[in-house]
């Protein structure tokens, strides 16, 4: 590399961080005051970019930057004032849940509005040359982006330090009891900062344009970049925010110039794993503030009654007379339900006894389902062994990851997660000679005893009801109750000879080598596998499968994972616009039932 | 000589929060750590069972030294401990608690097998009975008074037979007729067991009717050091507590 390289390479990096920056910050402030993680601002950050380009023609590129911008503020405005502010006093993962339906359903919309081919936008009038520096041409817009995210730094900072408002919000940032108990009006409050948020969001998605495509993908893509930048500046901080972005944007520019473009993806989320390790608060967090309060009481854990044994036997055995009365596509959609039930009962596992929230549980999936897809394709297994053999690797990647994943928890565990996820998915996705990368592998079918429709039934029927069994065996076991008390208080179990870390760890990677199980199952039921099964959105899938059938039951994941499978089934070949209808189902059951299904019936009908 | 501390010091930032502080605990006695707020009591606890690390001086358990050790490594040597705040297991019973409490002696927190809620009840049962809590086995620690939490704590502390029992604030936020009781109770198990008990509290009646043996920390100091009547008579510690106006 040339000192010009060099330095060409570093304003690249400049430029990315100006935007990257405008999103983390907005996602930082909502979070720092509403202790919201909003999964939807990447979509935020699309409907900026969607938006500018629509608005442009008509009004020329410099105007539509800040009318989109001011336009995504209003719709944060709303979707706070009309869904989020119902749910403040909700479990957190509920709140998690309502913003992540946001996502499908602005997915949707921006379908529906601007189809669903990639858009270019027009370049900036005026900045649309380039400029010669140290004798390589560099784009004039890029200059401008270099000054603009520091300038919106500096406006940030004298609005937080110098206005009236700006003192508010960071009051209720530090404690916003305390702050609400001196008369501050909250509701406002919360309202103005997710739409400042939504703001820089927009504002973020709208600068871009000239430089990138406007994309469907746009979105989950840029929530995870925003996660990673936050937390490695520190959830809250805005100087962190734009330290993170310059130093995120900096490797990344380097990775491409030395010419290890394929590593961009992964290098990211190595950089946060390592501050995370390092900082568990991030670059410049601090240590959250605890809010008051009991905060949810978890419920006992009581031996199922003979009533729910039965009860549980029965469903079983009708399960197992299914294939007596019905053939083909029904059987082809209980296989699906039985294993992602599997898939959510594995989650559950860690994420409500564990109390550690996995945004990032497809990866065990996705590994199972490569690892058993490999093991026949390349390894030449017979498909039985496959199929044994294949959990076992995901449970070695749980065990990997779940190392780091441990020594943090709350919001950072959440986002620690998702990176190793996102790192197993670009390795999977980019390494094409082993494991097919973008198209994924295909002819991974059962043995021919296992061939029919029916048999594979029975296959998947045993094993995922025989894997739930022993997870719920599992949690009345002492080793079950050891991760309880991890949960409930770290500082009693400690005192009392227990090694949390070491009991959250083992918890992880059982939890790791069961979704595996499942994953091997999806993968010899579809006879291929691809990058899919292990992506944000499968992870997603099984959140809202947990939360939508309520965390704080046994059976809730299991009732979950039927109500969203056949959801998914049933509105996806009927209806074009099925995340849409999806997102708003789960806005209306979260804003209906904010414990979960079960946990409401439970509520309602308990004796 | 059950706990020996010697010259035991730790400084957050700028704030000497302890400063050279020694003292000794002997089986069946029962020493109380006195002092007004920000004294370094709790710090000193912290430092007792591993949850933070002391900048200087040592720390012997029947010999051995303490150093490095996590909490529940000294929970395994033989040392109970209570906290000021009491921390229990929410989502499980009184009985649950304490059981876990012995699955944890007894090495079977692998376990896959058993059935946590039958193993070592009898066991748990005898301990919540010891400190008057057996009537409300089954009700979930998350609803509990927090006098009755207190008593919780203490039986989980007993679990694993310890021979030195840290209680922080063992009293507060009881009434003071259930303070006596627990007191005495406290006594008595040092007294049958051979236990040493080292406690903080604010209360004074609680600690000259009960204490064998009081230190007095201030400012980080050690103070004075006695029987209840010499320290109660001692004219650094009345200055301490009333301010030298009032001595």
């Amino acid at each position: 590399m040339t000192a010009s390289s060099i330095l060409i390479q570093f304003l690249n990096g400049l430029a990315s961080a100006s935007s990257l920056f405008l999103v983390a910050a907005g996602l930082s402030l909502i979070f720092g005051v509403t202790r919201i993680v909003n999964f939807a601002h990447g979509s935020l950050f699309m409907l900026g970019m969607y938006l500018a380009v629509a608005l442009a023609p008509e009004l020329g590129y410099w105007a539509s930057v800040p009318l989109a911008a001011l336009a995504v503020a209003a719709f944060g405005a709303l979707v706070e004032a009309l869904v989020l502010r119902r749910l403040y006093a909700a479990p957190e993962l509920l709140q998690l849940l309502a913003t992540f339906a946001l996502v499908l359903v602005v997915k949707d919309f921006t379908l529906w509005a601007w189809g669903p081919d990639d858009i270019l936008g027009p370049r900036a009038p005026g900045l649309s040359g380039a400029v010669t520096i140290a004798g390589r041409q560099f784009p004039e817009y890029d200059l401008f982006l270099i000054v603009f995210g520091p300038a919106v730094l500096a406006a940030l900072w004298y609005l937080m330090t110098r206005t009236r408002w700006g003192t508010l919000v960071r009051a209720a940032t530090q404690d916003r009891d305390m702050a609400a108990a001196l008369g501050v009006n909250q509701k406002w409050l919360f309202t103005g900062v997710f739409a400042l948020g939504a703001l820089l969001a927009g504002l973020g998605g709208a600068v871009q344009i000239p430089r990138e495509p406007a994309t469907l993908f746009i979105d989950l893509q840029t929530i995870s970049d925003a996660f990673v930048v936050v937390v490695v500046g520190g959830l809250g901080s805005i100087p962190g925010a734009f330290l993170a972005a310059l130093l995120i944007a900096e490797i990344k520019s380097f990775c491409i110039g030395l010419g290890f473009s394929k590593i961009t993806l992964v290098v990211e989320f190595i950089v946060m794993a390592a501050v995370l390790v390092l900082r568990p608060w991030g670059l410049l967090g601090r240590m959250p503030a605890q809010a008051r309060g009991a905060g949810s009481v978890e419920p006992l854990l009581r031996l199922p009654s003979r009533g729910m044994v039965v009860g549980l036997g029965a469903l079983a055995l009708a399960l197992a007379l299914v294939p007596l009365v019905q053939s083909g596509y029904t059987l082809v959609l209980l296989t699906d339900v039985l294993l992602f039930a599997l898939f959510a009962v594995s989650l559950h596992f860690i994420m409500g006894p564990g109390g550690l929230h996995s945004f990032g549980h497809a990866a065990y999936f996705g590994l199972g389902a490569y690892a058993a897809g490999l093991l026949v394709l390349k390894g030449g297994l017979p498909m039985e062994a496959a199929l044994l053999a294949g959990p076992w690797f995901a449970a070695l990647g749980a065990l990997a990851f779940g190392w780091f994943c441990v020594r943090l928890s709350g919001v950072y565990l959440a986002m620690l997660t998702l990176a190793f996820a996102q790192i197993a998915w670009s390795v999977i996705f980019q390494w094409d000679q082993f494991t097919g990368g973008s198209n994924g592998l295909v002819g991974i079918w059962p043995a021919a005893w296992l061939a029919s429709k029916s048999a594979y039934y029975y296959l998947t029927l045993t094993a995922c009801l025989g894997g739930i069994a022993l997870l719920w065996r599992v949690l009345y076991a002492p080793f079950g109750y050891a991760v309880r008390a991890g949960r409930d208080s770290p500082l009693r179990a400690d005192a009392i000879g227990i090694d949390v870390r070491a009991v959250q760890w083992a918890a992880f990677t059982l939890a790791g080598l069961f979704a595996g199980l499942a994953g091997a199952l999806f993968a010899f039921s579809k006879g291929s596998i691809s990058p899919e099964a292990l992506a944000v959105p499968r992870s997603v899938d099984g959140l809202v499968m947990v939360l939508l059938g309520g965390i704080q039951t046994l059976t809730g994941p299991v009732w979950g994972a039927v109500l969203f499978t056949w959801l998914q089934d049933a509105v996806a070949r009927g209806i074009d616009y099925w995340r849409a209808v999806i997102g708003g189902v789960i806005l209306l059951i979260v804003l209906a039932f904010p414990h979960g299904v079960t946990g409401f019936l439970r509520a309602r009908f308990a004796p | 000589m059950v706990l020996a501390v010697k010259e035991l010091s730790k400084a957050y930032g700028g704030v000497q929060a302890v400063r050279k502080v020694s003292f000794s605990v002997d089986a069946g006695e029962l020493l109380a750590m006195i002092g007004p707020n920000g004294a370094g009591k709790t710090t000193c606890f912290n430092m007792l069972n591993g949850q933070v690390e002391s900048d200087a001086g040592t720390i012997e358990f029947e010999g051995r030294s303490l150093a490095g050790l996590a909490p529940r490594d000294i929970w395994r040597l033989g040392v109970g401990r209570t906290f000021q705040i009491t921390a229990t297991f929410g989502s499980m019973t009184v009985r649950e608690n304490v059981q876990m409490a012995l699955l944890s002696h007894h090495r079977r927190l692998w376990s896959l097998a058993a059935l946590a809620a039958r193993c070592h009840a009898g066991e748990a049962d005898a301990l919540l009975a010891r400190v008057g809590m057996l009537e409300q086995a089954e009700r979930p620690c998350a609803v509990l008074a927090y006098g009755d939490l207190k008593r919780v704590e203490l039986a989980m502390a007993l679990a694993n037979r310890p021979r030195l029992l840290l209680m922080d604030e063992p009293t507060a936020g009881m009434a003071p007729r259930e303070r006596n009781e627990l007191m005495q109770l406290a006594a008595e198990l040092a007294r049958s067991g051979g236990i040493a008990v080292l406690f903080t509290e604010h209360d004074m009646d609680v600690v000259f009717t009960h204490a064998h043996r009081v230190i007095v920390l201030s400012g980080g100091e050690l103070i004075a050091e006695g029987k209840p009547a010499t320290v109660r008579a001692d004219a650094r510690v009345r200055e301490v507590y009333l301010g030298s106006g009032h001595a």
